[in-house]
């Protein structure tokens, strides 16, 4: 029979563990509290938990689902807004990068790890030798690139350099077919299998769980990719959150910027990662439980 | 039963290997060798470059708006990785000795799941001089008005402090998956012998979590020397190049003024600072697994 006897330190610790899930939690309520304020009420009610006048105008507008009117009346500058369409083009801009390259990095990982062929260590240390180069030094010749290929304000400029390979997921994914069990391919051989066969009714579907963890890595980065899409995608018709969120900043005064609207939008550009969290929390964070102790 | 004779996948696997490699010839390797080669010319966009020697590094090395990038941006990473480490090897403690909670976990990670952009514009409105909450809570125990992006002070305490915010639960949580690893038994072990909490953390947690807090402790660096996002959002590089970083040094040079030559000659300092600090991660990653093995 034991009994649980209180123990000041332990309390102490989970006081300590309140704190920083208050801190954590608390930017992302006062964020969707002034979604909800109406814009005149901005001066005047901002100290309680909960707004006064509780409104979805704010949303109403930045989705682009209001008139310019009422998008004035409402405290915006009457740019257009189309979250709608940011929030669209940036699901887009995500699924196609974390699919493709998801795709192509297990192929090559696989090749790396199991096929074999003339060369493969040096080209396998070649490609990841990429690692050691920082973004911002082939960022400025990719642009220059993808603006003599016509490709300025197009998707397929905005995925380039990200769709078909990143050096972490061909290391990532090498290892991990390095460490699969090769009795099964071994047996599929001896089945008359070639190397496509194995890869992907074998090899692809014992890998479910890197491969997700990959593809939602991916995914994450993408979402918050900032200055490539920026450079490159800009236009209305491409434009993702991020970027929409910054240009919405700059349209709005100095002075005096448009909160509600901005909390309403920067709510949006959370919501698809909230979703992600809420449905594939467990994964995300044995995800990391995975990479960081590789 | 293995294969009897030698086998050759030579054409299998260049196709397998097609598409990665055509990504990392024409998007990693043709514009990093491009770039080194622009960084020695006066190219600006729209004339045809031409070599011009090591113009634009002697120009860049007595470019005191150059030296002030790489200052402030040594400032940034010291309070950056500072307070992230610290914070988050505390989070992590606290966590791996409470417990194993995966809602609590995921909680942790919200904010790394965020855009920067969201972040920097939500505490640009929670940090606003005049309207912002925490300057409102600062009122109501009779201090403040303080301008967090405004001051010169401030801005960058004020954008290295949001980005720990963003980043200290990514981080205690790499470190958690480390303390996983360590045996339980040690800890049961030193309790029977009557240790204190303190002390198994200084002799058991942290001895042996050192390989993968010096690897997180390098990744972050590399995270940190980085930073552009938050900056080109909130600040701008102001109060008067306060927060001028090293990245928004080059993306103003090369998108600005459109000197893609000296912008790719800053591009390489920061590649060889980078590189430097990549090739050590490399070893420790190699390091810290056979430590953990």
């Amino acid at each position: 029979m034991t009994r649980r006897t209180f123990n000041p330190g332990r309390a102490l610790a989970w006081v300590a563990m309140a704190v920083v899930i208050v801190v954590t939690v608390f930017p992302f309520w006062w964020m969707i509290r002034t979604a909800l304020t109406p814009a005149a009420d901005i001066y005047t009610d901002n100290a309680s938990l909960l707004p006064e006048h509780p409104t979805l105008i704010n949303f109403l507008r930045v989705l682009g689902l209001t008139s310019e009117a009422e998008a004035r009346a409402a405290g915006g500058s009457g740019a257009h807004l189309d979250f709608a369409g940011y929030l669209w083009n940036s699901i887009v801009y995500c699924g196609l990068i974390a699919a493709v390259q998801t795709l192509f990095c297990a192929m090559a990982g696989y090749a790396f790890a199991r096929l074999r062929f003339p060369g493969r260590d040096l080209v396998f240390a070649i490609v990841i030798a990429a690692l050691m180069v920082p973004p911002i030094f082939t960022l400025l010749p990719n642009f220059i690139l993808v603006k003599d290929l016509g490709w300025m304000n197009t998707m397929a400029g905005m995925v380039a350099p990200t769709i078909l390979m990143t050096p972490f997921a061909v290391f990532f994914l090498r290892q991990f077919f390095l460490s699969l069990p090769r009795d099964v391919e071994e047996a599929a051989i001896l089945d008359g299998n070639g190397p496509w066969g194995i890869f992907w009714r074998i090899a692809l579907p014992m890998s479910r769980g890197p491969l997700i963890t990959i593809g939602l890595t991916t995914t994450v980065w993408a979402w918050k990719d900032y200055l490539w899409p920026l450079l490159v995608g800009r236009d209305e018709e491409n434009r993702l959150v991020t970027v929409a969120l910054g240009v919405f900043l700059q349209q709005s005064p100095n002075t005096q910027p448009d909160w509600t609207g901005l909390m309403a939008a920067s709510t949006l550009s959370v919501l698809p990662v909230l979703l992600l969290l809420v449905f594939v929390g467990k994964r995300l964070v044995q995800s990391l439980n995975f990479t960081g102790s590789k | 039963m293995s294969s009897t004779k030698p086998r050759d996948d030579r054409r299998a696997a260049w196709l397998f290997l097609l598409p990665v490699l055509v990504g990392f010839a024409v998007f990693y390797g043709y514009p990093a060798a491009r770039g080194v080669w622009y960084s020695v010319t006066d190219y600006n966009m729209l004339n045809t470059a031409t070599y011009v020697g090591a113009e634009n590094y002697t120009k860049l090395l007595q470019d005191d708006q150059f030296w002030n990038a790489m200052l402030v941006t040594a400032w940034y990473v010291v309070l950056n990785i500072g307070s992230q480490t610290l914070l988050a090897l505390g989070i992590a403690t606290l966590m791996h000795r409470l417990t194993r909670s995966v809602v609590l976990r995921a909680t942790l990670l919200l904010p790394w799941l965020v855009p920067n952009v969201t972040i920097g514009l939500l505490w640009m409105w929670l940090l606003d001089t005049n309207l912002g909450f925490v300057n409102q809570l600062l009122h109501t125990v009779g201090l403040g008005p303080v301008g967090f992006f405004t001051d010169e002070t401030w801005a960058m305490p004020t954008v290295a402090g949001i980005n720990t915010w963003a980043y200290t639960g990514y981080t205690a949580l790499l470190l958690y998956a480390g303390m996983l690893q360590i045996p339980q038994y040690l800890y049961e072990g030193a309790s029977i012998d009557g240790a204190g909490e303190w002390r198994m953390f200084r002799r058991i947690t942290l001895p042996l979590l050192r390989p993968v807090l010096a690897l997180v402790l390098v990744v972050s660096l590399i995270g940190s020397f980085q930073i552009f996002d938050t900056i080109a959002v909130t600040t701008k590089g102001g109060p008067v190049s306060a927060t001028q970083v090293i990245y928004y040094f080059i993306y103003l040079q090369a998108f600005k003024y459109f000197h893609m030559g000296y912008a790719a000659a800053a591009a390489v300092f920061l590649a060889l600072i980078l590189g430097v600090l990549t090739a050590i991660q490399m070893r420790l990653l190699r390091a810290s697994r056979s430590d953990l093995a």
